[in-house]
């Protein structure tokens, strides 16, 4: 027995301690995932062993190979044993493997409470220590409260080393088990006068932490932070108070404005950037929360834009960053203060540094003018080129697009420049996602402004028409997209129909849901080309393009995406049905001239061809929708969206195939289906009966838009039959980008701004070198024309815009349960979170109930509800005191308002990343909560005397 | 709070990760791979503050480093930590394991990893900072050191032992020692 004691010690003599570990890794590189396999199994054998050192040695390592990213859970048990060594050497590297790997949902920490409880009240403080540092680490729920005691305890601990420790592992504690924050509190607030600077700077900590969730309940320490920000030398405690107070004076103007002077003292005298910049940083959050009525506010504000234009002006980088991040804080509530600088946020733009230019790009947001626009875009182009990345790019690209349309397009006053920009932008290079923000911006001002269609389908043309017939010609997929959509929405707009039709045939592979778009778009173009054909009798022209049309369709008939198919195959039949009726016409035409020669034809009446009835497939316009207008529709009573209309089939009915893959369209082009069954010879009386009732179904259905039926198509077509023989049909056969590629040509518009303010000031003179021929007046006006931008946005009736539905907080935030109201007393507080738990199970029992109900299903509530709610329905039952009733009377009121301000929290962290929390939370001041704020405020009164 | 630091050279090897909230390994071994390929991209003189890793926290954290020689130094803090701060925290960290290494390089850092992480443990404390004060810091980890070394007088005797001998390399030693050719002793016997 002993001998193979000594043996087993002697074979431990040749383990591989850490070092021959990381050496041997280095030696390794090869096959390190081998040396490191073996290296494992090594482990494995030491783990077994009984002598603790032996294991300590191999956790050690496994620590490392942590590091690497190998799981080394499976040695949790292990760790554990090291844990509990006597000996500070091991049990340090026990705790240190700890802290790496476990987590706090793992089971084998419940093994571990005694013995932290044990290492807790050790009598060498850096026992205790390793022990709240790893715990800190992975506390979990039971962890919390098991081990906050103890660790309270920790807090009158007579070494400041322990005591510092203990206080932030108390946050931790409140993490978890939020229900220590009450009784622990007052302990905190003494810590925040600890005689040791490191307690009390671990004090602040926690407090600030602690603060970012409901920070009303801190607004009492006030005063001691207010004296230790006047007393105290040690920055890293002052930045930490400045911030804490930058997140109370939100709630407490008074604070506020006792703060201004003690903050703009220390921006005079601090010789340290990082105070200084927090200083500046509260400064802003006060005077954003006061706004206004202080004295020197506005010369608050100006010492604050001065400083920060010092910070950016700085060689130092980071203070660069930190300066523009200040400035975007005080844009959001002074623009104007901050505009000054534009010469300054321009120059960053041209910083080499990204993370610069990335914070210079958030302001210009704030910069435009439509003075300006045109030129700040210009030179965000310029960087376009230069940009190496994709990221910056797209940045730049998602910038240029949210500046020009803020507002509706507020500062825009050329539209045609703007949809050049958005042309160029397309021939770009982006991330996969841009192309989808192009396009729907295409098809935004298009359809808002109307003045602008004409251009910018003429524009969408040629770039049809350069992408058909060029190979190397680079765009991007989803914006071709948007150009077949508007050629074929706007088709009465197009110069040259055919020629544009012929260009989209020729359409090369794209991705599924576009190619479904586009042989939509053909057969609408198709159809408003017929129009005209047909009316001037050219069935030889129709039959021409049937055939093109149909030559290219027969493989979108055999596509595999089913959209594509579908429609390939509806377009097919429709177009062979027209093409044997333009066939029997062609045949009564030819024998009409060979029997009436001579006799002048009798002009045909566009709204009586087969064109005409089919263009009533595509009639309606087109408006903009409110983005959350579907939600908004109401539910009809009666619908009950939860029963089945038909009992479920096996097959698949027809019309889930025609719901379009893509949101981008909001009228769905239900004529589709329906057209299949349509014979050409339809007379009028059935056309006008189909008519209706498609008027009658777009009434009743909450999809379709609304709008009055426009006659665009049939008016405007009338004026062109005249003109139409005149039009040589002509194959164009562009190799070359004719007009679209080259140098910029958004500047021309730029240029032309500009040449116009020079004949706007020489007035009289004509503008002859000007490529418009109009005079600057006439120009003017048009462009206020083109200038109307459609600001409406369809919505069901009685719904409103301003309601936000989008209060889903996040419940994964780890803070969510330190919102704790510690001014309540406990029991109201328990009260207020019974009764919101019951609430909540009552609002569930009702939602079911009603469903249940709708389905016809008989359930007896009572026994239903009464389990959930006897527990807690207790109190209520019990006969209650008189003084204790009072509360109860107003936590019910609480109980409805808890239940909002949870909401409002929920909201509130969403809006946290805008920043505009603070405005909003102090609104929202809870109306029974607001006695206990005048509690709350007489402290901060004290120091105001 | 701090949700992590990591230490990684210039090719992206790690050195230390510490991560203050849990992540699985392969996560963090993404996160460290991201980290360095955002960080590793931008030269030495633009700034130390970086957005958008989109594996660890989100909008509201920042990465915050320092690149010192061949190691990268790189703090994942969220809003409520000042920036500027921690880049002086960051140089705490580092002047700290300096005084403790005595010159620290990239070597130190690899072979005694577990030593930086007992130096980080006195700084930063379940993702809050713990002490600022270098001196305060030095004492702490010099009394856990002694504490350290006064169990390897008493107790830890063997393992010492272990140790110096394997300093010694044995192995290595014994291959090389020369002993004298067996069989021509042999025959140099003579009776």
């Amino acid at each position: 027995m002993a001998l193979k004691k000594v043996k087993g010690n002697f074979e431990r003599m040749f383990d591989k301690n850490l070092t021959d570990l990381v050496r041997g890794i280095r030696n390794n590189k090869e096959n390190e995932a081998k040396y490191i396999a073996q290296c494992m199994e090594d482990i494995k054998q030491e783990l077994r062993q009984d002598n603790l050192s032996v294991k300590s040695n191999a956790i050690a390592k496994l620590t490392y190979l942590q590091m690497l990213g190998y799981d080394i859970s499976w040695a949790g048990f292990n760790i554990i044993e090291v844990m509990s060594s006597g000996k500070f050497t091991l049990k340090r590297i026990g705790y240190l493997a700890a802290s790496q790997s476990f987590h706090c949902d793992s089971e084998l920490l419940m093994l571990t409470t005694n013995m932290i409880r044990k290492e807790l009240n050790s009598q060498t403080q850096y026992e205790a220590g390793l022990a709240l540092t790893s715990l800190s680490c992975y506390i979990s729920t039971d962890l919390a409260r098991d081990l906050s005691n103890d660790i309270l305890t920790l807090l009158s601990s007579t070494k400041p080393y322990i005591r510092k420790k203990a206080v932030l592992m108390m946050y931790k504690v409140f993490l978890k088990y939020p229900e220590a924050l009450r009784p622990a509190f007052p302990r905190l607030k003494e810590k925040l006068e600890d005689p040791d600077p490191g307690v009390q700077s671990a004090a602040v900590n926690v407090v600030c932490e602690l603060a970012r969730k409901n920070p009303k309940n801190y607004l009492s320490l006030a005063p001691v932070f207010f004296k230790l920000m006047t007393t105290s030398s040690n920055n890293w405690m002052l930045i930490k108070i400045i911030k804490l107070f930058g997140a109370l004076t939100p709630l407490e103007p008074r604070l506020g404005r006792k703060l201004i002077e003690p903050l703009t003292n220390l921006i005079h005298s601090t010789s340290a950037m990082s105070l200084l910049y927090e200083c500046i940083n509260t400064v802003i959050a006060v005077l954003i929360s006061i706004s206004s009525g202080m004295p020197n506010h506005a010369a608050s504000i100006q010492l604050c834009v001065q400083k920060l234009r010092i910070l950016i002006e700085d060689s130092d980088q980071n203070l660069k960053y930190l300066g523009l991040l200040a400035m975007s804080k005080i844009l959001k509530t002074h623009p104007k203060s901050v505009q000054a600088h534009k010469d300054l946020i321009l120059q960053c733009l041209e910083d080499k540094d990204e993370s610069i230019r990335l914070r210079a790009l958030d302001l210009l947001y704030g910069m435009v003018s439509k003075k300006n626009l045109m030129e700040i875009v210009k030179k965000l182009m310029l960087h376009m080129d230069k940009a190496e990345g994709t990221v910056y790019r797209d940045e730049l690209l998602s910038k240029i697009i949210l500046i020009c349309s803020q507002n509706n397009y507020q500062f825009i006053t050329n539209f045609e420049w703007y949809v050049t920009v958005l042309v160029e932008l397309a021939q770009m290079e982006f991330g996969s996602r841009q192309g989808h923000v192009i396009a729907a911006q295409l098809m935004d001002v298009c359809i808002r402004v109307p003045a602008i269609r004409k251009f910018a389908v003429t524009e969408m043309a040629q770039l049809l028409e350069v992408y058909a017939s060029t190979s190397q010609f680079t765009i991007m997929q989803e914006v071709l997209l948007a150009a077949t959509f508007l050629c074929g929405e706007f088709a009465s707009e197009l110069e040259n129909q055919e020629q544009t039709l012929r260009a989209i045939v020729k359409y090369k592979t794209l991705p599924q849901h576009i190619e479904a778009v586009f042989i939509q778009n053909i057969f609408k173009l198709f159809v408003n080309i017929m129009l005209k054909l047909e009316v001037a009798e050219r069935y030889d022209d129709i039959l021409a393009l049937v055939d093109v049309i149909l030559s290219r369709l027969s493989d979108a008939v055999m596509s595999g995406e089913l959209e594509v198919q579908e429609r390939a195959s509806t377009t097919c039949v429709m177009l062979k049905i027209i093409k044997e009726a333009m066939e029997i016409k062609k045949k009564e035409d030819s024998t009409l001239i060979t029997d009436n020669e001579g006799i002048e034809k009798p002009s045909v009446d566009p709204s009586h061809t087969l064109a005409g009835e089919l263009m009533v497939l595509f009639t309606g316009e087109l408006n903009p929708v409110a983005p959350k207008a579907q939600k908004k529709v109401p539910i009809p009573e009666g619908l009950d969206l939860d029963s089945w209309i038909n009992e479920p089939e096996e097959g698949s009915d027809t019309d889930s195939g025609s719901e379009i893959v893509d949101n981008l369209f909001v009228k769905p082009e239900k004529g589709n289906f329906k057209s299949e069954k349509y014979q050409p010879e339809l007379t009028e009386e059935e056309l006008q009966k189909i008519r209706e009732a498609r008027k009658y179904e777009q009434l009743n259905n909450p999809h379709y838009l609304k709008g009055g039926i426009s006659k665009k198509s049939f008016d405007s077509t009338n004026g062109n039959i005249q003109t139409i023989d005149n039009i040589p049909v002509k194959e164009l056969d562009l190799n070359i980008p004719l007009k679209l590629a080259g140098q910029k040509r958004s500047d021309k518009y730029l240029n032309l701004d500009k040449d116009k303010k020079k004949s706007n000031k020489k007035k009289g003179k004509k503008s002859k070198k000007h490529k418009l021929e109009s005079s600057s007046d006439e120009n003017e006006q048009e462009i206020a024309a083109s200038l109307v931008v459609n600001r409406n946005l369809e919505l069901p009736e009685g719904a409103t815009l301003s309601d936000s539905e989008s209060s889903h907080g996040n419940m994964d935030d780890p803070h969510r349960a330190l919102d704790i109201d510690l001014e309540l007393p406990a029991t109201l507080e328990v009260l207020k979170k019974k009764e919101v738990a019951i609430d909540r199970v009552k609002k569930s029992k009702k939602s079911k109930k009603k469903v249940e109900k709708e389905r016809g299903v008989a359930i007896i509530d009572e026994k239903e509800s009464h389990e959930d709610i006897t527990q807690t329905n207790n109190e209520d039952v019990q006969p209650v005191d008189d003084h204790e009733k009072k509360p109860k009377k107003k936590s019910k009121k609480d109980k409805k308002d808890g239940d909002k301000k949870e909401k409002r929290h929920k909201k509130d962290k969403n809006r946290d990343k805008d920043g505009k929390t603070k405005t909003s939370s102090r609104n929202k001041m809870p109306e029974p909560g607001y006695e206990e704020a005048v509690g709350i405020s007489t402290p901060s009164k004290e120091f105001q005397s | 709070m701090i949700k992590a630091i990591l230490v990684f050279n210039n090719h992206g090897k790690p050195r230390l990760s510490k991560f203050y909230q849990y992540f699985s390994e392969d996560m963090q071994q993404q996160i460290i791979k991201e980290t360095f390929q955002l960080v590793s991209k931008r030269d030495d003189n633009v700034c130390n503050f970086l957005e958008g890793g989109s594996l660890i926290g989100g909008s509201d954290y920042k990465l915050i480093y320092r690149h010192y020689a061949t190691l990268y130094f790189v703090f994942c803090v969220d809003s409520s930590e000042s920036e500027l701060g921690i880049l002086d925290l960051i140089q705490v960290f580092v002047e700290t394991l300096d005084k403790c290494f005595e010159n620290v390089c990239e070597l130190d850092l690899i072979f005694h990893v577990d030593k930086v992480h007992y130096i980080l443990n006195e700084l930063v404390m379940g993702g809050m900072v713990l002490e600022t004060n270098m001196t305060e810091i030095l004492t702490r980890i010099e009394d856990q050191n002694k504490l350290e070394k006064q169990e390897a007088g008493i107790i830890a005797a063997p393992a010492r032992a272990v140790s110096a001998v394997k300093n010694m390399n044995i192995p290595q030693q014994i291959k090389d020692m020369k002993l004298p050719d067996l069989p021509q002793a042999i025959k140099d016997l003579k009776f």
